[in-house]
């Protein structure tokens, strides 16, 4: 520190001292964000936990063990199987115990009863039912499963439904569904706030009146009713396909106005912050000025913005299709699974039909909480 | 010192307040010690992150979660009747406990920074001087109520009586330090703390406040504790200065003779840095070198060498100076004296 | 004051007219005539209908005029108090909403209940006591109030008590009262039901209300004001009540404009799951037997209820705060 002393009026003493701060006082208005994001433990491991469900959404089959449509009566209601790895009180490879079924000759029901004898081994990466990965390239092989070698039996990590339907592969290709609606109807709906929450913003005046009084008017709808009743104008003749995409637009039409409000909001005080004076008396055009510098200045916000948004949008598509006017069976949703355990009979007699809304629960749970850390993080004034 | 000056009523001994943060610990205030006696106006100087505030919520407690107050000793003479005085160490009391609720408002009021934020907007200013009257004097309602119309008058608020039921949003941005300064004077209290009180209004407005605080200081004899970082308000109003720096007393002495004999290179550095009528015109006016630096990475040392010109390199980075009169003043430089403190805790 | 809320009280018209436009269109959104079909279905059914009796359908809807005046028959009809009739279950709509409304009401009510009074007090423990072990068990209770579908949080408590008590959850009535006509003993026995669906609607709301207080309290404790009352010599918990709550529950307050729709909303699910008799299963009921005008106007009147709750919020806001008072 000694050249300090001897020059004093040129050297900032914060420089010698503070070289991590210098890299902090240049970053990027993303990378702080990211920086800051990381030090929230939580919401990283809910990071990587999404990141999975992401990667399971992208090619379900392989993940599943089964054929989700692939129904039998005799399977009915069977209840999940545990992997176990202790047999006889010794350590074993991971297998599963076959189980009987037998009906109930006073009932009428079939009941199932654990068969301690017999092991079905659990593997790895096995063979099963051919289906093409990314739609074009033929596969067989499977995350987890038994080995083909035991065919004939079929293993039902989660259960089995009122068919004899595969609750563990179901939810693998419901998870397909349910994810994707959500990201496109956000999507839809991000675009459309940003692009009217941005003209609100941005020029102000009567487009601004306008394009409030139509977000109040919008918010201050019963949503699920409206949903419902447009839900139930799609024609029963559609096809899944078509249905799927009518509810994802049914679903935005009503999402944006959330979005749209943030946008204008950062708009408004942006306008008036001293960087967007600076670039406007430089002379900066109309679309550099907002591309340039306000839009990276709200970029993490909107993203913040838009995590929140989806596990609403997955909430809503469950509902939706718990009621039965959302997707249509055989399309798989997590909220079509869960109309299997609409009522207390039915739950009663299969309480493991709940388990696709213990997913619906977590995958809402770790996109708000890693909504929550984004928002965070993206506020400069934080700490 | 000189030794025409009246008790000190207040006296704060080596008083340290810290920060632990998660990336280290932020030592707001580090070993400041200064007196208060009675009757006076004691200016604290300092640019902005030294520790002057931090030091005054210190004295009413009212430093924030994670601050704490980590050593030293407040030293309170507390003489509510006139009669029998106590000594309180404000330093060791619980914050938030019923003695230093006692004090607060009662012996040791504050006047805010900000006036307009310091007025809970949902009620009017009225119930909220009422209510610190009522909390510190055993009286009824009406009686509560006809104090605190007695104080906005004594503070200047044209028709008092219709302003009582008014909110804080819709006075004059000098009505409502007005209104904060009637708040503060409901209990009578002995110390005033005055936090930057008139850095939010116009200048004209200003030299009124201080002009109304001059009159009230020597109409109640109360003492004050002024902090500000305009010298010009110092000049005008404080009869004796304490200069901050990083958290430090750098140095202290009455205002005539710091003012005219600044010994300390930091308190030369801030006088000289004021426009001056006499100065030429068109000349470029000094600054003081460098920016203050981050408050986790203090210099080893005295805190002001990296930007003193007049640094002995080998002494003023490895130690630091002690608080030492000097002549009238005390002065903290190794320039004055070569007393330095013992290696730090 | 008055001005604030009469100002208010004209936008209510307006808006009402843009609801009831909504609301027709939605009536009118699903493929084909609703008499067509509904015909065609009692054919199927085996039983027909006289063709004087299809007239007069066609005359009261005005269904063989343009689409434009058969909403103005429709909202002349309303005004009139003639809510229209109910194909699928051949009665006056007024009648069907009639006897849910007062059940609907009054568990949306008590979920209001509900909500602020377990989210005011837990948002504020959590601010005051940031980063303490309460502030988190609230934080952790919160994200999975957010997450959880009231829908599947009905189920678990049905299944828990049945499978665990053997009780069933189910209905506003035990089967006793079920068919009774009201009395004092019928009003206690429902009483003694609606608080489990009341609680299970409030529970999302509950978690979002908590976090709102929280965060708007935290900004306030921050506030010049708090510190001037604590420098006052306030003790604590009294100034925190007195000073930042206040101004941290106005926008509390001010949610109630979507919150009551977000209830109305809410409460369809958890009655058909629950099997309650109120306005929600009838309007699922009628949307999906395409009995379009009793679910226009179930949609009509949520949509009433939704403008009575804002209004209601201005003026407690307009109570609370001076400042929106006199402006």
């Amino acid at each position: 520190m000694s050249h300090a002393a001897t020059d004093p009026a040129t050297t900032a003493p914060s420089t010698s001292h503070d070289d991590r701060g210098n890299q902090v006082y240049v970053a990027p208005g993303w990378k702080l964000t990211w920086l800051r994001f990381k030090k929230h433990r939580l919401a990283l491991v809910f990071l990587w936990l999404i990141g999975l469900i992401t990667i399971v959404a992208t090619i379900p089959a392989f993940f599943a063990t089964m054929d989700p449509d692939d129904s039998r009566a005799a399977r009915a209601f069977r209840p999940p199987q545990v992997i176990r790895i202790v047999h006889d009180g010794t350590l074993t490879l991971p297998f599963v115990y076959a189980a009987e079924s037998a009906r109930n000759p006073r009932t009428l029901k079939l009941e199932w009863t654990v068969d301690r004898e017999t092991r079905l081994p659990v593997r790895m990466f096995v063979k099963g039912f051919e289906y093409e990965l990314f739609g074009f390239i033929p596969v067989d092989r499977h995350f987890v499963g038994i080995p083909p070698a035991y065919e004939g039996s079929t293993v039902h990590f989660l259960g089995t439904d009122r068919l004899g339907r595969d609750q563990w592969s179901r939810l693998m290709f419901g998870t397909q569904t349910s994810l994707s609606i959500g990201l496109v109807a956000v999507a839809i709906s991000t675009l459309l706030g940003i692009l009217l929450g941005g003209i609100s913003g941005y020029y102000g005046g009567l487009v601004d009146n306008v394009i409030q009084r139509i977000i109040e008017i919008l918010q201050s709808l019963p949503p699920i009713p409206i949903w419902l009743a447009l839900s139930a104008a799609l024609p029963r003749t559609w096809s899944v396909t078509t249905v799927y995409f009518a509810i994802t637009v049914i679903l935005a039409l009503l999402g944006w106005t959330r979005l749209a409000r943030e946008v204008r909001g950062r708009f408004l005080s942006l306008r008036e912050e001293d960087f967007v004076s600076a670039a406007r008396l430089v002379g900066a055009s109309k679309m550099r000025i907002i591309f340039s510098h306000m839009v990276p200045s709200f970029m993490s916000h909107i993203i913040a913005a838009v995590t929140l948004a989806i596990p609403l949008m997955i909430l809503n598509e469950t509902f939706l299709s718990f009621l039965g006017l959302g997707m249509r069976p055989p399309a798989i949703s997590w909220g079509v699974m869960l109309q299997e355990a609409q009522n207390l009979q039915s739950v009663v007699n299969a309480p493991w039909l709940m388990i696709p809304g213990l997913f619906v629960i977590l995958t809402v749970l770790a996109l708000n909480i890693i909504g929550d850390g984004l928002r965070d993080a993206a506020d400069p004034y934080a700490n | 010192m000189n030794e025409d000056r009246g008790d000190v009523v207040l006296s704060v001994r080596n008083l340290k307040t810290h920060f632990p943060t998660d990336d280290g610990v932020v030592k707001a205030v580090d070993g400041v010690t200064f007196d208060l006696h009675q009757g006076e106006v004691l200016g604290v100087v300092g640019e902005s992150g030294c520790g002057k505030s931090i030091t005054m919520k210190s004295v009413m407690q009212l430093v924030g979660k994670p601050g704490r107050i980590v050593d030293g000793q407040i030293l309170f003479k507390r003489n509510r009747d006139g009669t029998n005085t106590e000594e309180v160490d404000i330093a060791k009391l619980r914050t938030n406990g019923k003695k230093i609720r006692e004090i607060r408002g009662g012996d040791i009021a504050l006047i805010p920074q900000e006036p307009m934020a310091s007025f809970s907007p949902l009620h009017s200013i009225g119930s909220q001087i009422v209510e610190a009257v009522m909390l510190h004097q055993d009286v009824s309602k009406q009686e509560a109520k006809r104090i605190a119309i007695e104080k906005l008058n004594e503070v200047g608020m044209p028709s008092a009586e219709q302003r009582f039921d008014a909110y804080s949003w819709q006075l004059s941005g000098g009505l409502r330090q007005r209104a904060i300064i009637a708040l503060a004077l409901a209990c009578n209290p002995s110390i005033l703390i005055a936090d930057e009180p008139t850095t939010a209004i116009d200048v004209t407005t200003q030299a009124q406040i201080l002009e109304l605080l001059k009159r009230l200081q020597r109409e109640h004899g109360s003492s004050i504790l002024f902090i500000t970082h305009d010298l010009g308000v110092i000049a005008q109003l404080a009869d004796h200065v304490v200069v901050m720096y990083l958290g430090r007393v750098m140095e202290q002495g009455a205002v005539s003779d710091v003012f005219t004999h600044p010994r300390h290179p930091y308190t030369r550095a801030l006088l000289a840095s004021i426009p001056s009528l006499h100065s030429e015109p068109r000349i470029e006016l000094p600054t003081v070198a460098g920016g203050i630096p981050h408050p986790l990475q203090r210099p080893n040392g005295c805190p002001f060498h990296p930007r003193c010109p007049d640094a002995i390199p080998g002494t003023c980075d490895v130690a630091m100076p002690k608080l030492l009169d000097v002549e009238q003043s005390k002065v903290a430089c190794f320039l004055h004296h070569d007393e330095a403190e013992e290696a730090d805790a | 004051m008055h001005l604030f809320i009469l100002k208010r009280l004209l936008i209510a018209p307006f808006l009402l007219a843009i609801f009831s436009v909504i609301a027709f269109v939605l009536i009118q959104a699903p493929p084909g005539d609703f008499l067509t079909s509904y015909i065609a279905e009692l054919a199927q059914g085996g039983t027909s209908i006289g063709q004087e009796q299809i007239e007069a359908l066609r005359q009261q809807y005005g269904l063989d005029r343009p689409t434009y005046v058969q909403y103005f028959v429709w909202v002349g009809n309303l005004l009139q108090g003639d809510l229209g009739t109910s194909f699928e279950w051949r009665r006056s709509n007024a009648e069907l909403i009639g006897e849910r409304l007062a059940l609907t009401l009054t568990m949306t009510t008590i979920s209001l209940i509900f909500t602020w009074a377990i989210a005011i007090p837990a948002g504020i423990i959590s601010a005051v006591r940031q980063y303490s072990g309460i502030d988190y068990v609230i934080t952790v209770l919160n994200y999975i109030g957010l997450a959880t579908p009231n829908f599947l949080l009905a189920l678990l408590i049905m299944w828990f008590a049945f499978d665990q008590f053997g009780v069933t959850v189910t209905g506003l009535f035990s089967p006793e009262y079920v068919a009774a006509p009201w009395s004092l003993a019928r009003v206690a026995d429902m009483m003694s039901r609606i608080w489990l669906p009341a609680l299970v609607l409030a529970v999302a709301g509950t978690a979002e209300v908590a976090r709102v207080v929280r965060a708007n309290l935290l900004d306030e404790l921050d506030r010049p004001y708090t510190e001037m009352a604590r420098a006052k010599g306030l003790p604590e918990w009294r100034l925190v009540l007195k000073y930042p709550t206040r101004v941290a529950i106005a926008p509390v307050i001010s949610t109630l404009g979507w919150y009551i729709p977000r209830l109305l909303s809410g409460g369809l699910v958890v009655s058909v799951v629950m099997s309650l008799p109120t306005i929600g299963p009838l309007l699922l009921r009628s949307l999906i037997g395409q009995d379009m005008y009793l679910a226009g106007t179930i949609i009509l009147l949520y949509s009433v209820l939704t403008i009575v709750g804002t209004l209601l919020s201005d003026i407690l806001l307009a109570l609370l705060d001076p400042r929106i008072r006199t402006a």
